[in-house]
């Protein structure tokens, strides 16, 4: 036939022709009915079949096609093309069937759409508008099904549901949760939720969860919600606040984690009402946690900061702007009179925009005049951006989020994925259940991510250089190392092997606690991978080795071959939304933006004659440095940006005591944090829905904030804030807009050189970018490393600073839970999250506390040597013998009181991930 | 017919069945479909599938409750509830319908204290309902484990009721 001699363009496969309601069409072999029809623009309605993940079951039978000479209807949605085929998508027979289809739906279905929340955006009522059906022609039939209000967030009215199985695939087969399915029969089936009709939320990490088997393991993500296209599942909060027509979406990126997805702010009268999914986001489609969907009522909380507030005979007085920063500006310049610049110190926020860490930045060095400007990526990757600049040159994830599920085999260490960057831990799950990969998890907790593990290796906490060089001497022994790419694109090579050859199974599974067999396997897998990639996050960066950590990992992926191709890499998984961006925009003391160091004269040239002022060339000081210097009285003067080091930093009652101690403490954010409640001067800053600006995630990619609503009460986007007391200080600092400030940004910044606002649209652009063509850069060190060669650097194993003695016999380490975020400043202010995880709790293994004759949700006292708190047991396997974990999101319960301010030598990370302490029963 | 296989397993304490159903996964766990014949295995231990115990199956395969759940729902042969030690099937064809069955099932509920579906405090019986047992001559009758008991009426039904502890 003449039409199979048409080719498609780019894949030269032969087209297959069609006719649809005699129209003909052009379209790829295996293409369906469907395919064909949206391709000649018909419109054919379907109920069960979601365009955004590729499901098309073509069980609703609302897609219904006639095609000739085939004797029964068929689902377009599945059926697929053959050559020559007339299809009928809306004759006389077929729009009888829909028909039916819809009455009998409608038999079941409540017909109360004036009061239902989900009006103006229901596909079934749509379809009943579109047909005409005011009622069913088959009579009605009431379910009157209990709602399910178990669930903090998700309101589940099953009279409504039409059995479309949406949410079940989406629970199932993307998040994973198997919270729901479908069970009873007949006439009888209904979405079940765990054990029976309520989903309630996961329950394993609260107390006494093995006698509460009603609820699902539901991790309130709302992915259902997103899917259902009636009223069935609807968002609780916003309940009876607003119908479909009167929200304003406006899309933006999620301020929780370093994923940054992308989602919709739905705005009402000026106020958040609620998050939709927006499948344009490129990071995660429609997908979201609870956090991001649901975890923003914190904005509009009662207790947000709206007007300055000066510390007047010991209390915080509300005052004006003009007042604050007319005190700020005058104490902050007496005190670099009397002391000299290098008494004052700036800590920026990775809560913050890109254009507000640059500024918070070049106001640290052009008008405090020090380099002492840092911020939490110091708590949290510093190690990253050390060691990775050591070994490749530049110290980000190599590669992308998307290329995760595409990796045929992922090694991840130190990262709870699932709770800390959960849509990651998506990918990673489609990586092994859809795409056949092989996961290795090298982690001393079982997080939840173990379940999909080929293998995982428990380690002792701190041994991760021992257990990276007996894999890397396995790989050596039995000659499975990359030979071209060491030879190629590495040097110092023998310095690696000498030492890596030390360290044998054998010897590693001495110290690490790993058996020697698993080294071997794990070893073998990861080598043996035509592509492997290396995911880590903060198990691996927060040990005072924590430098020596992250070059091992880059030791073990050039060994092997794995950098600068795709679907590989070194991926270290940010933790807050713009940690990246915070350390790309130069708020650390040792570089300005883009990594130029202070300490080279030419970077150092650039800066001081485009802002016009000499520039410090001495590198300053780092968080907990800097407040070590305040306790000391060497630093006299901080200006914190939306940080809140009296919950973050480690040995905290250190660090609540240099903070009182220093001499003028100003602290803008957007709630009274603990750090707020011991400053001089309070400024309100605004969330990120009151601003515009931009981001960088865990990816590089650099993706837009787009103001949504007003700033609440007399509050100030951060970004103006220090414009505003740079000007009173006397240094000309003004833009229009935070567009401006990126523009100034790319000029200074070769890595973001071509980043501009215009060009950032739904996708954003990942760094490297140098000019206005660059398209951007998916993963890093393709044909050359950022530093030439990439370098191999032998490591030896050290032991952690702090190791479990007769006195204190355990291992604390520390993280975060799902349900919350960091110190806790939003996340306990959002009810939701507080209704599932109110409190904290110290997980303790079942060998542990029968020892200490401890039971699960039993208060308990644990201490370090330099202080205790009091929290609830939470018995579980998830602990290995010998350690605890606590979060550090609790101020009642504060982990940080126990940690050891024990740091990295090079990056001066904290080491929040080992210390020693004991477990005392109270009662 | 009594579509519920009980096997007794009253010598068995509750850790043993535990025990035997954990070593049953275990034995089977790479099987792939190997949900429905450790549902089986586990009512024919249990008596019925109690909640716990489908807990229990869900984590030991590592799924989901609600997998576990969703099936053993849609199969009529598992039961959630506990089944007594005997089972009254009343017959609801026609035959018997009109010559009383209706008064037949009212009596038995009324004495048993308990509705169709349900099984007494003691264990001892459970009510169920069919449609018709082929044995229309007898109408109306009901069954008792495998017993057909015809030509019924409610003054009978205490005596026969006897025979069965």
């Amino acid at each position: 036939m003449k039409a199979t001699e048409i080719k498609d363009k780019k894949t030269e496969i032969p087209m297959v022709q069609v006719t649809i309601n005699d129209q003909k069409v052009m379209i790829e072999p295996g293409s369906t009915i469907l395919d064909a029809a949206n391709k000649a623009g018909i419109k054919i309605p379907t109920l069960c079949a979601m365009s955004e993940i590729n499901h098309y079951p073509g069980s609703c039978r609302m897609c219904v096609v006639e095609v000739k000479g085939h004797p029964c209807l068929v689902a377009s949605c599945v059926y697929p093309v053959n050559e020559g085929m007339v299809i009928y998508t809306h004759s006389d027979r077929v729009v009888n069937a829909r028909r039916a289809v819809l009455e009998l739906l409608l038999t079941t279905h409540p017909l109360d759409c004036m009061t239902c929340e989900k009006n103006g955006e229901c596909d079934l009522q749509d379809l009943a508008y579109e047909f005409g059906i005011k009622e069913s022609g088959f009579g009605r039939k009431e379910r009157n099904l209990p709602i399910d209000n178990s669930n903090p967030f998700i309101l589940r009215d099953l009279n409504k549901c039409i059995l479309c199985r949406r949410c079940v695939e989406i629970c199932n087969e993307i998040q994973q949760s198997r919270a729901i399915g479908f069970g009873f029969r007949g006439t009888k089936t209904e979405v079940i939720a765990g054990l029976g009709h309520k989903l309630g939320h996961e329950t394993k990490m609260t107390i006494g969860s093995k006698d509460n088997p009603d609820y699902s393991n539901c991790v309130s993500c709302g992915q259902c919600v997103a899917v259902c296209p009636v009223g069935a599942l609807t968002d609780k909060a916003a309940e009876g606040k607003g119908r479909v027509w009167e929200f304003q979406k406006v899309h933006t990126t999620c301020n929780y984690c370093g994923c940054g997805c992308g989602f919709d702010l739905n705005i009402k009268d000026g106020k958040v009402v609620k998050v939709t999914s927006n499948s344009d986001s490129i990071v995660n489609g429609i997908n979201l946690c609870v956090k991001g969907r649901f975890g923003n009522d914190y904005i509009h909380k009662e207790d947000r900061l709206k007007t300055p507030l000066i510390r007047k005979n010991g209390k915080l007085e509300p005052a004006s702007w003009d007042e604050a920063l007319t005190l700020i500006s005058n104490r902050f310049q007496e005190i670099k009179k009397e002391s000299g610049s290098d008494s004052l110190a700036a800590l920026s926020s990775a809560k913050c925009t890109n254009e507000e860490n640059f500024l918070l930045m070049k106001f640290a060095r052009a008008v405090f005049g020090t380099n002492n400007v840092d911020h939490c990526a110091r708590l949290c990757h510093s190690a990253t951006v050390a060691g990775l600049a050591q070994s490749f040159g530049s110290g980000a994830m190599t590669n992308s989020i998307k290329e995760i599920a595409n990796a045929p085999v992922i090694y991840l260490t130190g990262s709870n994925t699932t709770e800390n960057h959960p849509i990651i831990a998506l990918e990673i799950k489609k990586a092994v259940t859809k795409n056949g990969a092989k996961l290795i998890v090298a982690d001393p907790r079982e997080i939840e991510l173990v379940k999909y593990a080929t293998l995982w290796l428990r380690h002792r906490p701190g041994t991760d250089v021992a257990l990276f060089n007996g894999l890397m001497n396995v790989i050596i022994m039995e000659g499975l190392e990359d030979k071209e790419f060491i030879k190629e694109r590495t040097e110092d090579y023998e310095k690696l092997r000498e030492v890596v050859l030390k360290y044998t199974p054998e010897i590693v599974a001495k110290i690490t606690g790993v058996p020697a067999e698993d080294i071997r396997k794990a070893a073998r897998i990861y080598a043996s991978a035509e592509s492997a990639s290396l995911i880590y996050s903060m198990g691996i960066t927060q040990h005072s080795t924590g430098t020596d950590n992250v070059m091992s990992t880059a030791n073990l992926a050039m060994l092997t071959g794995n950098v600068g191709k795709e679907n590989a890499g070194v991926n270290p998984l940010r933790g807050q939304s713009n940690v990246q961006g915070a350390c790309d925009m130069g708020a650390l003391p040792n570089v300005y933006s883009g990594y130029q160091a202070v300490t080279d004269p030419q970077a150092r040239e650039k800066f001081s004659k485009a802002w016009g002022v000499e520039l410090p060339d001495k590198i300053g000081l780092t968080v907990v440095e800097i407040l070590n210097a305040a306790y000391d009285g060497k630093i006299r003067g901080i200006f914190v940006m939306a940080e809140n080091p009296a919950m973050s930093d480690p040995d905290l009652a250190h660090a609540r005591e240099a903070l009182k101690r220093v001499d003028f403490l100003v602290v803008s954010d957007i709630f009274l944090t603990e750090t707020a409640e011991v400053a001089d001067v309070v400024l309100p800053g605004v969330t990120f829905a009151e601003k515009d600006g931009t981001i960088t995630n865990t990816e590089r990619r650099v993706q837009r904030f787009h103001k949504a609503i007003e700033p609440l009460g007399e509050a100030k986007p951060e970004w103006q804030i220090i414009c505003e007391l740079a000007q009173k200080m006397g240094y000309q600092m003004s833009y229009n807009s935070p567009a401006e400030i990126m523009e100034e940004i790319a000029s200074l910044t070769p890595i973001y050189g071509g980043i501009l606002y215009p060009r950032l649209g739904k996708e954003g652009l990942q760094w490297p970018c140098p000019n206005m063509e660059h398209p951007g850069t998916r993963f890093l060190h393709k044909d050359k490393f950022s530093r030439g060669k990439g370098k191999f650097i032998p490591i030896e194993f050290k032991e952690a600073v702090e190791l479990p003695d007769e006195e204190y016999p355990l291992i604390l380490t520390t993280g975060r839970v799902l349900y919350h975020f960091h110190t806790g400043t939003v996340t306990r202010r959002s009810k939701g999250l507080n209704e599932i995880y109110k409190e904290a709790l110290v997980e303790i293994s079942p060998q542990d506390a029968q020892e200490l004759n401890i039971t699960d949700g039993e208060i308990i006292e644990v201490a370090s040597r330099r202080g205790k708190v009091r929290a609830k047991a939470k018995v579980t396997e998830k602990s290995d013998e010998g350690v605890v974990f606590m979060s550090f999101h609790f101020h009642e319960a504060a982990a940080n009181l126990l940690t050891i301010a024990a740091l990295d030598p090079i990056s001066k990370i904290p080491e929040y991930k080992v210390c020693a302490v004991k477990v005392k029963k109270i009662s | 017919m009594n579509e519920t296989t009980v096997i007794k397993n009253e010598e068995l304490t509750a850790e043993e069945k535990y025990q035997e159903l954990g070593n049953f996964i275990r034995e089977n766990r790479e099987k792939r479909g190997y949900l429905i014949p450790v549902l089986y295995k586990a009512q024919s231990l249990f008596g019925y599938l109690p909640k716990e115990v489908q807990k229990f199956i869900a984590d030991e395969m590592n799924i989901s409750v609600s997998e576990v759940f969703g099936v053993v729902t849609f199969y009529s042969y598992f039961k959630t509830q506990p089944v007594g030690r005997h089972t009254i099937t009343v017959c609801m064809g026609t035959a018997c319908y009109v010559r009383g069955a209706k008064k037949i099932l009212e009596a038995l509920e009324d004495k048993l204290g308990i509705k169709i579906g349900e099984t007494t405090e003691d264990l001892r019986f459970t009510l169920g309902e069919q449609r018709c047992f082929g044995s229309c001559g007898m109408a109306p009758v009901i069954m008792i484990d495998q017993d057909v008991h015809g030509r019924l009426t409610a003054s009978k039904l205490d005596a026969i009721l006897e025979k069965y502890k």
